[in-house]
């Protein structure tokens, strides 16, 4: 066991990957000897060779395109877009080939492609280094979006992408990188991709998130706990796409109440596939109408006014207050 | 610090062996042996026919919207024939040619064309990309594919397809771009037919050639008489040498025409004029093909009535193999993942409940057609 920020975990599980199996390969701009602008891709480069970990052109394009040939050629590639602002480049080659591969051949082909990308704000960050569009993934078919919360579920899932035969966009919450340390164990571990997770047992009402909004969520749990007697569920979404319906609907189906909390804007975001399937699958259960604390629909602000627009622990309580108090 | 011309140091050529009239240079012909060209004749002949009969059944409404390669034959079929086994093809959509001379079933290609995914599954053993739709992303496939075979030390060659209007695509510069500073073994052949759609070459793009686009990349570069077999044969043969042994990309520039629309949704009278159509059309690859081959190589009015016969039975054969073919619509689901995520499985309980309703929807509407037969007889 060591205790690991979210970059050495992930650090962690790229380098489990490439010893483990010749057919990974590391690819992106300044990941080699730059070792990533978050440094992600620390010491790779030195131990695993040019061959391996590649530094990429500025041309986002041309890393997915490369991963899908990759692919073909029967290599695991693991890519890095820098920012996700800058994936949409990247996009065509997203949603024209990579999601549909395997469709398309009838699984002559397939895509065991992962795709990180650092995402969210909370870095005060210059424009365009600060947006939450994990919606737009993962209204991909073809693809699955996943989105880790800390550093040892970030270790797991990475692992786990990397050895699902489908193609992954993994989003990683640029503000947890170097938030907190968490125990990682010495051995390789894997997360079940499409499985959320109870991060918190309760009982009165279900507070669904993911990511870095993650630590709000708990935050306002607590408080719920310390200063109200309400003891709220926590689930963990960490598989956007596809979406785990079952534990989402067993822990309300249990409270009758839900919150939902992404940084995302509102509309149309994951908050709404949850409602959608709550709605679907567990109205009979619910005690009150369901609730949505997000980002609002309007373009992240430049970083002077960005910690507004990043739903915190207040937004939170208030939203579970009112949904108990219906 | 002077002011002076920078002279590039790559070489751009321009090629041709076999003249309109199917005149063979001497000093450049590549004396092929005379048995594989008749097989690459019959190959060009199996194309031209297959796009005449497919342009048929568009009109008849057997297969969807269709894209002939009608003039491109030899801008196709060249590289494919120059190619090994094992080397990787990357077509864009108009190289029927080549996929017929690569092995795919010509009821794949039909398929495709009638809107059956079966048609794009390569079959087993195939290094071949189904045929690719959005213009210009396959070439990054190809850089891909390339890069995975250096890294594996597999000798096989990457061959990509793109047109001229393709090469006005970003992934066309990003693929080039990368293929050339990282040495890979791909050839890179665009097919200049001069159309995009309805935007003529001179408007596409300001360079004198496209083989010259190769100078910024830092590979070399040839432009080639796109209809003249031989010639796309020896060039892309070259090009497939160099990758091989290590020398990275050609950039392989095809003069060509596309003698029929874009697709069958278009009407090229509304873009081009007829003269130019009339000037491009004794430049015909298969007329100058099958002019060499009964000068030189014995091919006479039977042979070629032979060669008609076989080649119509192929077609008809694999026309009626096309039309036997049911598809599953239930395989959309079972391809998305290797493994049906819950939410999928539900979903694709919901459809094959729907579909059992068409089923016996169609059954109860059938049922008194087959009692009033039944009463007649």
């Amino acid at each position: 066991m060591a205790k690991l920020t979210m970059v050495q975990a992930l650090n962690l599980a790229l380098r489990e990957a490439l010893t483990d199996d010749p057919d990974v390969i590391v690819f992106g701009q300044d990941v080699g000897k730059d070792e990533g602008v978050f440094r992600v891709t620390e010491g790779l480069y030195r131990d695993f060779g040019a061959e391996r970990v590649v530094d990429m052109p500025v041309a986002e394009s041309c890393i997915a395109g490369c991963a899908v040939g990759l692919a073909v050629r029967g290599l695991r590639p693991v890519a890095e877009m820098q920012f996700s602002g800058f994936g949409y480049h990247a996009f065509h080659q997203i949603e024209n080939h990579i999601s549909r591969f395997r469709t398309r051949t009838r699984s002559r082909f397939s895509m065991p492609i992962v795709i990180r990308m650092p995402f969210a704000a909370g870095i005060r960050a210059i424009e365009h280094h600060s947006e939450s569009r994990e919606a737009i993934y993962a209204h991909l078919p073809g693809l699955k979006m996943v989105i880790p919360s800390g550093p040892r579920n970030a270790r797991a899932l990475l692992r786990s992408a990397i050895l699902d035969p489908d193609p992954i966009i993994f989003y990683e919450p640029k503000s947890v990188y170097r938030a907190f340390k968490e125990e990682v164990p010495d051995e390789p571990e894997e997360m079940p991709i499409g499985k959320a997770h109870v991060a918190r047992v309760g009982k009165d009402l279900t507070l669904i998130s993911y990511g870095a909004m993650m630590r709000p969520t708990l935050e306002a749990a607590e408080q719920l706990a310390d200063e109200h007697q309400i003891e709220a569920e926590v689930v963990d979404l960490l598989t956007i796409s596809p979406m785990d319906t079952e534990t989402i609907c067993g822990s309300v189906q249990k409270t009758g109440r839900a919150v939902i909390v992404h940084e995302a804007p509102r509309n149309c975001g994951p908050a709404a596939e949850v409602a959608a399937r709550l709605a679907e699958n567990s109205i009979e259960y619910l005690e009150a109408p369901i609730k949505r604390v997000t980002g609002y629909d309007v373009i992240m602000p430049f970083f002077a006014n960005e910690k507004y627009f990043i739903p915190d622990a207040r937004r939170v309580v208030k939203a579970a207050k009112e949904v108990l108090d219906f | 610090m002077p002011r002076k011309t920078i002279q590039p140091s790559n070489k751009i050529e321009y090629l041709s062996i076999l003249d309109v009239d199917g005149n063979v240079d001497a000093a450049l012909d590549p004396k092929l042996d005379p048995a594989e060209l008749h097989t690459v004749f019959r190959g060009m002949l199996l194309a031209r026919r297959l796009d005449e009969r497919l342009l048929r059944l568009q009109r008849q409404g057997r297969i969807g919207t269709f894209g002939p390669g009608m003039g491109q034959e030899a801008a196709s079929l060249g590289p494919a024939v120059a190619m090994k086994k094992n080397d990787w093809f990357v077509p864009s959509f108009r190289e029927g040619a080549a996929m017929l001379w690569r092995g795919w079933p010509i009821e794949k290609i039909i398929l495709w064309w009638g809107g059956n995914e079966f048609g794009a599954a390569t079959p087993e053993g195939q290094n071949d990309l189904p045929i690719c739709v959005p213009v210009s992303s396959q070439c990054l496939h190809a850089t891909g594919i390339a890069w995975g075979c250096k890294y594996k030390k597999d000798p096989s060659v990457t061959v990509c397809f793109v047109g001229d209007g393709g090469t006005s695509e970003g992934d066309f510069h990003e693929a080039l771009n990368f293929a050339c500073s990282h040495t890979l073994p791909a050839v890179f052949v665009i097919q200049n037919n001069h159309w995009a759609i309805s935007l003529p070459r001179e408007m596409q793009s300001k360079s004198a050639t496209l083989a010259q686009k190769c100078i910024a990349y830092g590979c070399d570069g040839i432009q080639v008489d796109g209809n003249d077999i031989l010639a796309m044969i020896v060039a892309s043969r070259d090009a497939l040498a160099k990758a091989r042994s290590g020398g990275g990309p050609t950039l392989i520039e095809a003069v060509t025409y596309r003698l029929a629309m874009h697709t069958t949704a278009d009407d090229p009278k509304k873009y081009r004029t007829e003269e130019e159509v009339a000037c491009w059309l004794p430049r015909d690859p298969l007329i100058r093909f099958e002019k060499y081959m009964r000068a030189k190589h014995g091919l006479d009015d039977a042979g070629m009535k032979q060669l008609e016969e076989e080649v119509a039975a192929e077609i008809q054969a694999a026309v009626a193999r096309a039309e036997a073919y049911q598809s599953d619509p239930m395989d959309s689901f079972h391809h998305t993942f290797a493994e049906m995520p819950a939410s999928l499985a539900a979903q694709s309980r919901e459809f094959e409940e729907y579909m059992a309703e068409l089923k016996a929807d169609a059954a109860a509407a059938a049922q008194p057609a087959a009692e009033r037969q039944m009463a007649e007889s």
